[in-house]
């Protein structure tokens, strides 16, 4: 239903194009507001989303993604291809072709030798590259011709569009960030926070953690755009009250990510002066079960590892049957509302790698009673289900978020019901998501026995995502309790599948790979139990058009088609 | 007089590095890691090298031997160049923040303006509120204008200032749309229209904070104001056959004036610090809303750099609050 709404917002900006096309910088000024404060506008030094998204106004990537997932080329004539020779047959290399005549927002020109210039910016060792594993496996980036550049990679590559593709990967110029890399790269403040770059704006005032404010480029690429003169991006607050500032006192044309609970939203949108917007991206919040003991007798440095498999949640039917006592639907309706949906899948999206499993949304809690019945635990005098001795008691941890504190508490009440005990535990995010291997409360460190947080993966290609539930990439106390592997899932056989994911070429084949591994980890094993498709949700003014919420690239990725509904 | 300040500044050094030291140690052994900045698509081995050269990864002491070097020997060299366009810093490593990878002094510089404007505002706003009501509350003691003066100081004191923000957002924002809930800090005073937007975006966060203050501070004058009522030196005044006018505003205001005169000078810190709720409620980019911010990101070096200076500031003040203390008031004497 958002998504109509958003292609018909879409449609309609084809309507008013007449109106809107007509000259760059007629539409004034644009007030957007992002409820976290911009840091910094060069992405390479900030993953932050807020970073990335607000410097993607200005630095560009050769390619992008549209608001469906499809790559469409930026600065470069078209995409690399297998047909069109850009991708060599063995997957070893990629080649681009730079626009002809593109300038940099200065006047000089675009050049291969920024783009490769950029890729040694990041792969510099004593830099701190926040998107390094943008270049992962790349072996060497050359400039054939000034406008023809080279990327060849270690070893084939079946995904080789990676570098130099979407807002997390722009280009950088050369020119003003040569004597910015390696260990100088963060003392160059004045091109961290005014970046040339080749999109439509440029900033002309930058406020640390409050607000930039910028000014159309008077060299973009397309002579009618932008169609709006100045551009303000203010930061800070909540998302609450950013909703608010756009939806009813109208002071903002856009607020990003007003992630608000449902109630708010119905009383916002009566305000009448703007609008939600949904996207569906890849982020899943889950609940994580852990297949080793975090016992706390146990000696430090053998909990949670592999020498101890899980007392109760190693049995595969003990964990379906807590899967089948949630009722996701009825979470969703608490949480999200509109920019939620219930799901059974780690990999949502794109739809060609989403597994059509929707098993786990009914709920079914006696088909979940009889299976712990079944499994022997029995409910004991006081109503929580015994085996051999040992009641079934669950430890529940997760972030401080008062969605996640609903979600815990209903959670909490399902399992209950079923006959379990269940600890609750909240942890401030900064600690939880905070990986110092010295505190016991990371999430990696998984001293619980389930655990709920979001995650999702860049781009489109959902491969470094799922191949990081191999044996090897559990957290231990040897890799200093880092590693994706949360569960310590392991499993030949998908670790096998890995494997050949990774040298599987050909989109179909790739997918049917991922679905695989991905129905391993949920519906075959309960390892991981999905709850929630979490989408994006951002407001825009009635009298902002041609928004089209973007959730595989930056959402200010068409700014230069936003215009003012007159 | 002079020894005294003299030898009450000597003391605070060894006990502003000791504050200086004790906040490192606390604000790094907080928990807490800026790598939960980082979202979790970037993968493991990436997040370590970006914590390495942040620094994160040093040893405490040599983090704090460190800060202190940039405190006091290269922020101040960095300050002198800018002034007298020398170039004895170059190449030194400034107090840099890990969120934005800038110098933490600059962001500072940068911030201090709308925390001045606004707070100090609000400061002096609820003194010239607060002076005259609790003169004429102790006055007219228990007659209804010192009823009402009582209650509204109640609500202001208890009332926390996160609601009484959001409250006057709903009523002057949403409803009737007088002021702007967001402040505009790219807002450039040139002309009247700007002026007067300028007051508009500053009214709602200066009532807030105003109403705050003049609270606390109304009850100390009215408080000292009673005090000195009864004492003898009025009724003698009065027996003199001076006026009432001369006898309140002459005699016993001057003399009621030097307890609240201490109390403002030591809240005058507070303006510098900022009012962290107030600026987040209404995104006012001043002081205390970098230190919540950089607190949320545990951006340590920002963090330790402004309680610090806060520290220098509150000591400071301390001192010149005893200071005028003996000025005001020649009975006191320190030598």
């Amino acid at each position: 239903m958002k998504m109509k709404t958003a292609l018909l917002g879409a449609a309609c900006a084809f309507a008013f194009a007449p109106a809107a096309f007509a000259e760059r910088g007629a539409d004034g000024n644009v007030k957007v507001l992002y409820s976290q404060a911009v840091s910094i506008m060069n992405a390479y030094l900030s993953s932050g989303t807020k970073d990335v998204e607000v410097g993607s106004i200005v630095l560009e990537p050769l390619a992008g993604f549209d608001e469906v997932g499809t790559m469409f080329p930026r600065l470069v004539t078209e995409l690399p291809s297998l047909e069109n020779g850009g991708i060599a047959e063995d997957l070893t290399s990629v080649t681009w072709k730079i626009t002809p005549g593109l300038l940099w927002s200065d006047g000089t020109a675009f050049t291969a030798d920024d783009v490769v210039f950029t890729a040694a910016y990041c792969m510099d060792p004593a830099g701190g590259c926040a998107q390094l594993a943008k270049y992962e496996g790349v072996q060497s980036v050359e400039a054939i011709d000034p406008l023809t550049v080279k990327v060849t990679f270690t070893g084939p590559k079946p995904n080789p569009l990676v570098a130099f593709v979407g807002a997390e990967s722009p280009i950088l110029q050369k020119a003003q960030f040569a004597n910015c890399t390696g260990a100088a790269a963060p003392t160059c403040t004045e091109a961290n926070f005014n970046p040339i770059g080749t999109g439509p704006f440029m900033v002309t005032d930058f406020k640390v953690n409050d607000s930039v404010e910028f000014v159309a480029n008077p060299n973009y690429r397309d002579p009618a755009k932008p169609n709006f003169a100045t551009l303000s991006v203010k930061g800070g607050g909540d998302a609450a009250s950013a909703a608010r500032a756009v939806m009813e006192t109208g002071e903002f044309d856009y607020a990003w990510n007003t992630q608000i609970n449902p109630e708010l939203q119905a009383a916002m949108a009566a305000g009448g002066k703007g609008q939600f917007v949904t996207g569906f991206g890849t982020l899943v919040e889950r609940i994580e079960m852990n297949m080793t003991d975090p016992s706390p007798d146990l000696p430090e440095g053998e909990r949670s590892t592999a020498m101890h498999p899980h007392p109760i949640l190693s049995d595969v039917n003990v964990r379906k049957a807590l899967s089948m006592a949630i009722d996701r639907s009825l979470l969703v309706e608490v949480g999200y509302g509109a920019s939620g949906r219930p799901t059974c899948n780690l990999v949502p999206a794109p739809a060609i790698y989403a597994s059509p499993n929707t098993d786990c949304i009914a709920q079914d809690m006696d088909g979940a009673k009889a299976l712990l019945d079944a499994a022997g635990w029995v409910v004991g005098a006081d109503g929580v289900r015994e085996k051999d001795g040992k009641r079934f008691k669950l430890l529940y941890q997760t972030s401080v978020n008062p969605v996640r504190q609903d979600f815990q508490a209903l959670i909490k009440g399902w399992w209950n019901e079923l006959g379990v005990e269940v600890e609750l535990k909240t942890i401030d995010s900064g600690i939880f998501f905070g990986g110092d291997p010295g505190s016991p409360d990371t999430f990696q460190k998984f001293y619980a026995d389930v655990e709920m947080y979001a995650n999702n993966f860049p781009g489109t290609d959902p491969e470094p995502y799922i191949v990081a539930y191999t044996c090897d990439k559990a957290p231990k106390p040897e890799s200093q309790w880092q590693g994706e592997n949360i569960n310590r899932f392991c499993d030949p056989v998908f670790d096998e599948l890995a494997a050949k994911l990774i040298t599987t070429k050909g989109e179909a084949e790739r997918a049917a790979i991922v679905i695989r591994m991905n129905e391993m980890l949920t519906k075959d094993t309960y390892t991981i139990v999905p709850l929630v498709d979490r989408g994006r949700l951002s407001a825009h003014s009635n009298t902002l058009g041609g928004v089209v919420l973007n959730v595989w690239d930056s959402e200010m990725h068409n700014v230069q088609d936003w215009f003012r509904i007159k | 007089m002079l020894t005294f300040t003299l030898r009450r500044l000597m003391f605070a050094i060894p006990t502003l590095l000791f504050i200086s030291l004790l906040i490192f140690l606390l604000v790094d052994l907080a928990p807490g890691s800026p790598m939960s900045q980082i979202p979790l698509t970037v993968p493991p081995d990436v997040r370590l090298k970006i914590m390495e050269a942040m620094g994160v990864n040093e040893p405490v002491f040599v983090r704090y031997f460190l800060w202190l070097k940039q405190f006091f020997v290269v922020e101040p060299l960095v300050l002198w160049d800018h002034w007298f366009g020398t170039s004895y810093s170059d190449g030194m490593q400034r107090i840099v923040s890990w969120q934005s990878r800038s110098p933490v002094m600059d962001i500072i510089v940068e911030r201090m303006p709308q925390t001045l404007t606004v707070i100090g505002t609000s400061y002096v706003l609820g003194v010239m509120i607060a002076l005259p009501i609790g003169i004429y509350s102790a006055y007219r003691q228990y007659s209804w204008f010192d009823q009402i003066g009582t209650f509204i100081a109640m609500i202001g004191f208890s009332v926390p200032t996160f609601f009484t923000g959001l409250v006057l957002i709903l009523v002057f924002a949403v409803n009737l749309q007088w002021f702007p809930s967001i402040y505009d800090t790219s807002l450039r005073v040139t002309d009247w229209d700007s002026f007067l937007a300028q007051a508009r975006q500053m009214a709602m966060p200066v009532m807030v904070l105003a109403l705050f203050n003049a609270a606390q501070i109304s009850r100390y004058m009215r408080s000292s104001m009673l005090e000195n009522l009864g004492a003898d030196y009025v009724r003698t005044a009065r027996a003199k056959g001076l006026s009432e006018r001369i006898v309140v505003l002459k005699h016993v205001v001057r003399n009621s004036m030097i307890p609240v005169v201490t109390v403002i000078a030591l809240g005058i810190p507070s303006i510098f610090g900022g009012a962290i709720i107030t600026e987040q409620v209404f995104r006012v980019n001043g002081l205390g809303a970098l230190l919540i911010g950089a607190i949320q990101g545990s951006d340590l070096p920002t963090v330790q750099t402004l309680t610090f200076i806060f520290a220098v500031l509150i000591v400071l003040f301390n001192l010149i609050a005893d200071i005028l203390y003996g000025m005001l008031d020649p009975r006191i004497r320190y030598d």
